[in-house]
C-alpha cells in the first residue's frame, strides 16, 4: 500500500501498462516535457522516450482522430483532452468513428482507446474550465464513459480502460486530483468497468453520485446522521453502461433516491437514474426520484460559481425533504 | 520530380495529352506492356460496374450510390501501387483502390445495399471502411502513420479525401500532424472540382489545392487526375519517398466528376453542358484506351467483346448480393463492443421479446 491522490494513482496506472505493454502510446498537449497542466503524466516521458509519451500540435479532433487511426492498427493510445471544455473540436471523431468503427466493420476493426479529460466545476477556473458534459458522451452508442472519485478507483478503472477494447471516455473529477489521498494498492490490479460501489449502507434514502460529488454527498451525510437519517451511497463510477442492478437493489430497500450530478439537469444523468429507479423498483417507491443537479445555465465563472454547485447543505436539504416527502 | 513540380511553380504534372500522346517523355512511367493492358482491363471493369450500379439504384435495387465515373484512374492507379500490406483510407470514390487492395465487388454492392457486412472485408487487409463525413478519416491515415513508424513496419499509408475536404479542419490536423511525426502517408485529394454543388473555386482562395502542402512543410504536387500514367508515375515517386522516410506527400489529382455527386443529385442544377463537354475530352479511360490502340495493345473491337463479358459478371455479383438474406436483429447490437454492456444484451432481448409476439400478430 501507498498513499497516493489521484493524480499519482493515474500516474501510476499509465506508468505500469506503458511499461508491461509496447502498445501503448500516451499522448496530447502538453503532456510530455511538461507532464500535463495537472502533472498527470510527470516523469512518463522521460521514462519511456518521446516516442511513446509526447505533446502534439494543439488540435483536438487531430489528436483523437489519429487516435482511432492508431488503435486499428493495433496501438493502444491513451489521449489527454487538457480540458473537457475542450473537447468539442474531437466531438466528430469520438461520435462518427472511435465509437462506430467496430460496429462498422462487424468487428473486423477495433478501436481500443482511452481518452482522458479532467471536468467538473469548484476550481476557480476561467470560462470553459469547468463543464461536467457526461450526459453528452453517455448518449453516444459505442462508447463507455467512466468517471472515478477516489484514488484507488482512478488507477483500477483505468488500467481496466486501458486493456478494453473498447473505447472509453476517462474523466478525471479535477476539483478532488489532489483533494483526497487514500491507500492505494502497489503494482497492477484493475476495477471492472461499468460497476458501481456501495459506498455507505443505509435505509431511508439511496443517493447517487459520482466523481467529485461523492466527497459532496459524505458531507451531507454527516448531517443526515445528526438528523437521524440513514443514507445509503452509491458512487456510479460508470456513465455508461449504467449498473441497473445496483441502483435497483438499493432503491428497493429505501424507496427513495436521490442523484448528485454537476451538469445541468434536463436530459441529465440524474434524469437517467431516476428513470432507472422507476422502472425496476416503482412499487417500492416512497417518494417521486429527485434531481441535485446543476441547473439549466453556463456554469457561471468563479464568483457566481457556487451558486450553481452542488454542496452539503444543498444535498442534505433534499434529503430531509426527501425522507419527510 | 517534386522539385520540378513544385506546387508554387503553379505547373500541372502530366505525362500523355487528351490524345494519349506522351508529351513528358522525362517522367513517363515503365509499365510492361501485358501489365498495362491488366490495369486497363481493370479500369474498364470498374468503370462498368460504377455504371452499372447507378442502372441499379434507378431500378430501385440499391440505395443512394455515389459515382466514381471521369475519375477511375487515381483510385486504379493507387490500386497497382498499393500492396497487399500497405493501408488504404478510403473516402468513398475510389472503387477501384478497394478492389485491387482485395475488396470484393459484392461487398461493395452489400454495402450500398444497406448491409454493414458490406465494410467486414473479408480478403482486403489494412483497409479502413469507406468514411461518410469528409475528411474525418485523414487524420485516422496520421495515426495509422504513425503506428507503422512506431513498430518499423515496411508499409505506406494511402489516404484519400476530395477537393471540398481541404475545407475541412480535419484535412488541415492530418496534414499537420502527419507532417510533424513525418510518417509514410500519402494524402491523395481527388480535387473532381465540386463539393456536391459548390465548386472549387468557393472552397478556397488557394492557386491550387496542392499548394497548401507548403504550409505544412510536406512535399506536394499538382497532377492530371485524369492521366493514368501522371498518377502512376506521382504515386510510385511517392511511396518511394515514403519508404525513404521522407513522407508525408500531398497530391492533388485533377480530375472531373462526370456522374453526379450522389445518385440523389441532379448536377445539370449547377454546371453547364459546354463544361461537361470540355471535360469530356479529358476523359481518363478515352485517353489511356487512346494510347493503348496507338501502341497496337488494343482494339476497339476487343473492347465491345469484353464489356458485355464485364457486364455479365457484375451483374452475376450483384444478384448473388441480392440473395444475401434478411439482416438478422442481433446483428444491429453485437459488434458495437468488444465487451457487450448487460443493459444492451436486455435491450436486444426485449426487442427479440417484441418480434416474438409481432409474429404470432403479423402474419
Amino acid at each position: 500500500m501507498k498513499i497516493m491522490n489521484m493524480v499519482n494513482a493515474i500516474n501510476d496506472a499509465l506508468d505500469i501498462k506503458l511499461g508491461e505493454d509496447k502498445s501503448v502510446i500516451v499522448y496530447g498537449e502538453d503532456v510530455g516535457v511538461e507532464g500535463g497542466v495537472f502533472r498527470v503524466t510527470e516523469g512518463l516521458q522521460k521514462k519511456y522516450g518521446a516516442e511513446r509519451v509526447f505533446d502534439t500540435p494543439l488540435a483536438e479532433s487531430g489528436i483523437v482522430g489519429t487516435a482511432v487511426g492508431m488503435a486499428v492498427a493495433g496501438l493502444r493510445p491513451v489521449v489527454e483532452m487538457q480540458f473537457c471544455g475542450f473537447i468539442y473540436p474531437a466531438f466528430n471523431q469520438i461520435i462518427s468513428h472511435a465509437s462506430r468503427m467496430r460496429n462498422r466493420s462487424r468487428g473486423q476493426l477495433e478501436t481500443p482507446m482511452v481518452i482522458r479529460m479532467p471536468y467538473g466545476g469548484g476550481i476557480n477556473a476561467l470560462e470553459h474550465h469547468s463543464e461536467s458534459m457526461e450526459a453528452i458522451f453517455g448518449h453516444i452508442p459505442g462508447l463507455k464513459v467512466v468517471v472515478p472519485s477516489t484514488p484507488h478507483d482512478a488507477k483500477g478503472m483505468l488500467i481496466a480502460a486501458i486493456e478494453s477494447n473498447d473505447t472509453i471516455l476517462f474523466m478525471e473529477p479535477k476539483r478532488i486530483y489532489r483533494a483526497i489521498k487514500q491507500e492505494v494498492e502497489e503494482g497492477k490490479f484493475s476495477i471492472p468497468l461499468g460497476k458501481a460501489s456501495v459506498l455507505a449502507q443505509g435505509n431511508d434514502v439511496t443517493v447517487v453520485a459520482y466523481g467529485a460529488m461523492v466527497r459532496e454527498v459524505q458531507k451531507a451525510m454527516l448531517m443526515a446522521k445528526e438528523a437521524g437519517i440513514s443514507v445509503e451511497l452509491i458512487d456510479l463510477r460508470s456513465i455508461y453502461p449504467v449498473d441497473r442492478e445496483t441502483i435497483a437493489k438499493s432503491v428497493k430497500k429505501t424507496g427513495r433516491i436521490i442523484t448528485v450530478t454537476e451538469g445541468p439537469r434536463t436530459y441529465g444523468v440524474g434524469s437517467e437514474i431516476s428513470q432507472i429507479a422507476i422502472e425496476e423498483a416503482f412499487l417500492h417507491l416512497e417518494a417521486p426520484p429527485s434531481r441535485v443537479s446543476g441547473y439549466d445555465v453556463i456554469v457561471p465563472l468563479p464568483k457566481g460559481e457556487h451558486h450553481y454547485m452542488q454542496d452539503p447543505y444543498k444535498i442534505f436539504y433534499e434529503i430531509e425533504r426527501i425522507v419527510k416527502y | 520530380m517534386f522539385d520540378e513540380y513544385n506546387p508554387l511553380n503553379k505547373a500541372m504534372f502530366r505525362v500523355i495529352d487528351n490524345d494519349g500522346k506522351v508529351v513528358n517523355k522525362k517522367w513517363m512511367p515503365q509499365i510492361d506492356d501485358d501489365k498495362l493492358l491488366k490495369i486497363y482491363k481493370d479500369i474498364l471493369f470498374a468503370r462498368t460496374a460504377d455504371l452499372q450500379i447507378v442502372s441499379y439504384q434507378r431500378q430501385g435495387r440499391i440505395f443512394t450510390y455515389p459515382p466514381n465515373y471521369g475519375q477511375e484512374a487515381i483510385a486504379a492507379a493507387a490500386g497497382v501501387l498499393i500492396r497487399e500490406n500497405d493501408w488504404l483510407v478510403p473516402a468513398f470514390r475510389e472503387m477501384g483502390a478497394m478492389l485491387a487492395k482485395g475488396v470484393t465487388l459484392k461487398e461493395i454492392f452489400l454495402y450500398f445495399m444497406g448491409y454493414e457486412d458490406g465494410s467486414a472485408f473479408k480478403n482486403a487487409k489494412y483497409t479502413l471502411p469507406m468514411s461518410v463525413p469528409i475528411s474525418s478519416q485523414l487524420p485516422h491515415a496520421a495515426g495509422i502513420g504513425y503506428a507503422v513508424k512506431y513498430k518499423k513496419e515496411d508499409k505506406v499509408v494511402i489516404g484519400f479525401a476530395g477537393d471540398a475536404g481541404t475545407s475541412e479542419g480535419d484535412f488541415h490536423e492530418a496534414l499537420n500532424f502527419a507532417g510533424v511525426w513525418k510518417v509514410p502517408v500519402i494524402f491523395i485529394i481527388q480535387n473532381n472540382q465540386y463539393g456536391i454543388s459548390t465548386p472549387v473555386r468557393m472552397q478556397t482562395a488557394s492557386d491550387s489545392l496542392a499548394i497548401k502542402s507548403i504550409a505544412y512543410g510536406v512535399k506536394g504536387i499538382q497532377v492530371d487526375g485524369n492521366d493514368f500514367f501522371a498518377m502512376y508515375k506521382t504515386i510510385e515517386e511517392s511511396v518511394r519517398i515514403c519508404r525513404n522516410g521522407e513522407g508525408p506527400v500531398l497530391i492533388e489529382a485533377v480530375t472531373y466528376r462526370k456522374g453526379a455527386h450522389t445518385t440523389s443529385d441532379d448536377p445539370t442544377k449547377y454546371r453547364s453542358k459546354v463544361e461537361e463537354e470540355e471535360w469530356d475530352a479529358k476523359d481518363p479511360v478515352k485517353r489511356l484506351r487512346a494510347y493503348l490502340i496507338d501502341k497496337n495493345l488494343w482494339t476497339l473491337e476487343q473492347e465491345e467483346k469484353i464489356i458485355p463479358q464485364y457486364k455479365e459478371e457484375i451483374d452475376r455479383q450483384f444478384t448473388e448480393a441480392e440473395k444475401y438474406g434478411p439482416y438478422p436483429a442481433g446483428d444491429i447490437f453485437r459488434f458495437l463492443y468488444a465487451e457487450m454492456p448487460d443493459d444492451l444484451r436486455e435491450q436486444q432481448a426485449q426487442y427479440e421479446r417484441f418480434l416474438a409476439w409481432k409474429s404470432t400478430k403479423v402474419k
